[in-house]
């Protein structure tokens, strides 16, 4: 790599990580009132959801678009934060809101991960298989797929015990205001573990982007790299839709704008930016909005309003291609 | 040596390749014609291990490409495939130093870094090698992925219709160019190719295919002939000695 085009990457990503960090700052300090120790440890819990969940989404959003070849489709673009949801839903219709209430909501969370990992893989294969996919028919079938498991959801809280339904709000309606700081620290702890598994392999990501067959003629086991890159997003996309639901095109967002800003096509170079990115959008959009602006929950509105304008120009400038 | 024995591929109930079996020795410039659907680039995909066969063996220096570890395969074995569309932005740099991925993992060593900078000179990019694939022509892209291949520095590279889309000036250069990467000690260019002419112009041995089955095998001069234009091309025209090449002309 010539050495000007290192030092843009070195200064972009020590520019991103001020300006993340800055956010984090004036997220935990802006308009605070009364007790420090009670608005430290209530912003901190909170700033702690957000930087997890910009984190997850971030690195799914990547790895899936590393593992498809194309910067339009994401896993929530792909209805896999629906299923994520559907899944919850019927987990509690299933065992019934005590029945899922007496277990501990860190072991409920790891069996809806792995029964993910499963579904998702399935409808991954479903949508993916055989050589001439057509792009957008995979968008299409997404959102359809999405708007199904939404509807199948609306669906059964119809249906279910008003109690059991009180259970799944408590769990499911989580939102960037209010997230269970036992899930916070699991879905941190999957994050942590499925970095951990990544970093030796990032060179690897980096082959596989240049398409199958390249990556295939270069020596890379295909298909076992790609199983374990989509379990690894599966567990991605649990953790982030545990803590917020659904956020149908921020993933977009922030990749988009990180392949745009980064020189390099590089994972070690790309992901950063892409994390750096979410964690700005996130904390620093949820402070302007909240403390500066005065409105309450709005941030996902804005980011997805944002977002699908973004999904549209990416959609349009690729189809024309 | 790239053994290829008894191999078959259905789609449906199409047969692509029926039962093909091949010995392509170590050395030159081995040239793959048929017509269109003959199962050339299905035949190079299996045995790069891209495709993989409803039956019979690929070998390559006695590994099965099947079972053989994807890296002992790719130190051994280059393909470049028609379509090289690569999503990523990428430099030429970047894009030949994957070559080495099979040696380095990922990791360049100063012998890496030395042997892309050869293999962008010998295609002749050298003054492109910071631009990103995207601002290239198309004969520059394929010379870059052709530089890709050289960097990998496999003992058998194999390409698919290199000549696709390039014109005449192109077209010839890029012959030269592998021509000379065959030239170098121990290593073997297979090449599909459409034009006959091209094939008995650089190829230093010719492998006839038709509806999926290898029906001609040997030195153009022996090969080209009428008989394979209209048997197997099915066209009717003139095979002429020029300079001791055979050359093919069809009446218009």
């Amino acid at each position: 790599m010539p050495p000007d085009r290192a030092r843009a990457i070195r200064r972009l990503t020590l520019l991103v990580a001020l300006l993340a960090a800055v956010s984090a700052l004036a997220f935990m300090t802006i308009g605070a009132r009364g007790s420090w120790s009670f608005v430290l440890t209530h912003r901190g819990i909170r700033l702690a959801a957000l930087v997890t969940v910009a984190y997850a989404i971030a690195l799914s959003t990547v790895l899936f678009q590393t593992l498809t070849g194309n910067r339009i489709l994401t896993p929530a673009v792909m209805g896999f934060d629906a299923l994520f949801l559907l899944l919850q839903t019927s987990l509690v219709a299933f065992l019934g809101g005590a029945g899922a209430g007496a277990l501990d909501p860190r072991l409920l969370f790891s069996i809806e991960c792995l029964v993910m990992i499963g579904l998702s893989g399935f409808l991954f294969r479903l949508l993916f298989r055989g050589e001439g996919r057509n792009l957008a028919l995979v968008v299409l079938a997404g959102l359809l797929f999405g708007a199904l498991f939404r509807s199948l959801s609306a669906f059964l809280q119809r249906v279910m015990d008003p109690n059991d339904f009180m259970v799944l709000q408590g769990r499911t309606f989580a939102s960037f205001n209010a997230a269970d700081p036992a899930l916070i620290g699991i879905a941190a702890l999957l994050a942590l573990t499925v970095t951990g598994l990544l970093l030796p392999r990032l060179p690897e990501l980096d082959v596989l982007a240049l398409g199958r067959d390249k990556a295939t003629g270069l020596g890379i086991d295909t298909a076992k790299l790609s199983a374990l890159v989509f379990a690894l997003v599966a567990i991605l996309v649990s953790a982030s839709t545990a803590l917020v639901g659904p956020t149908t095109f921020f993933g977009l967002l922030v990749a988009n704008l990180a392949y745009l800003l980064v020189p390099s096509a590089r994972h070690a170079d790309v992901l950063p930016i892409a994390v750096g990115l979410a964690i700005i959008t996130l904390v620093g959009g949820q402070m302007l909005l909240e403390r500066v602006l005065g409105f309450g929950t709005a941030l996902s509105i804005v980011i997805d309003f944002i977002g699908g304008i973004a999904f549209l120009l990416i959609l349009f400038k690729t189809g024309r291609r | 040596m790239i053994e290829i024995h008894k191999l078959s591929k259905r789609y449906g109930d199409t047969t692509v390749v029926d039962d093909a079996s091949l010995t392509i020795p170590r050395g030159g410039v081995v040239g793959i014609v048929g017509p269109n659907g003959a199962g050339k680039s299905t035949l190079l995909s299996i045995i790069s291990r891209l495709i993989k066969a409803d039956s019979g063996v690929v070998r390559v220096d006695g590994l099965d490409v099947t079972t053989a570890p994807g890296r002992e395969i790719a130190r051994r074995l280059s393909i470049m495939r028609q379509e090289n569309h690569v999503a990523a932005r990428l430099t030429v740099r970047d894009l030949v130093a994957f070559g080495r991925f099979p040696h380095n993992r990922g990791r360049p060593t100063r012998e890496d870094v030395e042997r892309v900078r050869m293999a962008i000179d010998f295609v002749g990019l050298e003054a492109l090698a910071d631009r990103f694939l995207d601002q290239l022509s198309g004969g520059q892209r394929q010379r870059a992925f052709v530089a890709m291949t050289l960097a990998q520095d496999a003992d058998y590279a194999l390409f698919d219709e290199p000549l696709n889309n390039l014109d005449i000036h192109h077209a010839v250069s890029m012959m030269r160019l592998l021509r000379r990467m065959a030239d170098q000690p121990g290593k073997t260019v297979v090449i599909v190719l459409h034009d006959l002419n091209v094939a008995a112009a650089y190829a230093d041995r010719v492998i006839v295919m038709q509806a999926g089955r290898v029906v001609g095998d040997g030195p153009p001069f022996d090969v080209i002939d009428r008989r394979l234009l209209s048997e197997v091309f099915r066209v009717d025209g003139d095979v002429v000695e020029v300079s001791g090449r055979r050359l093919v002309s069809v009446a218009p």
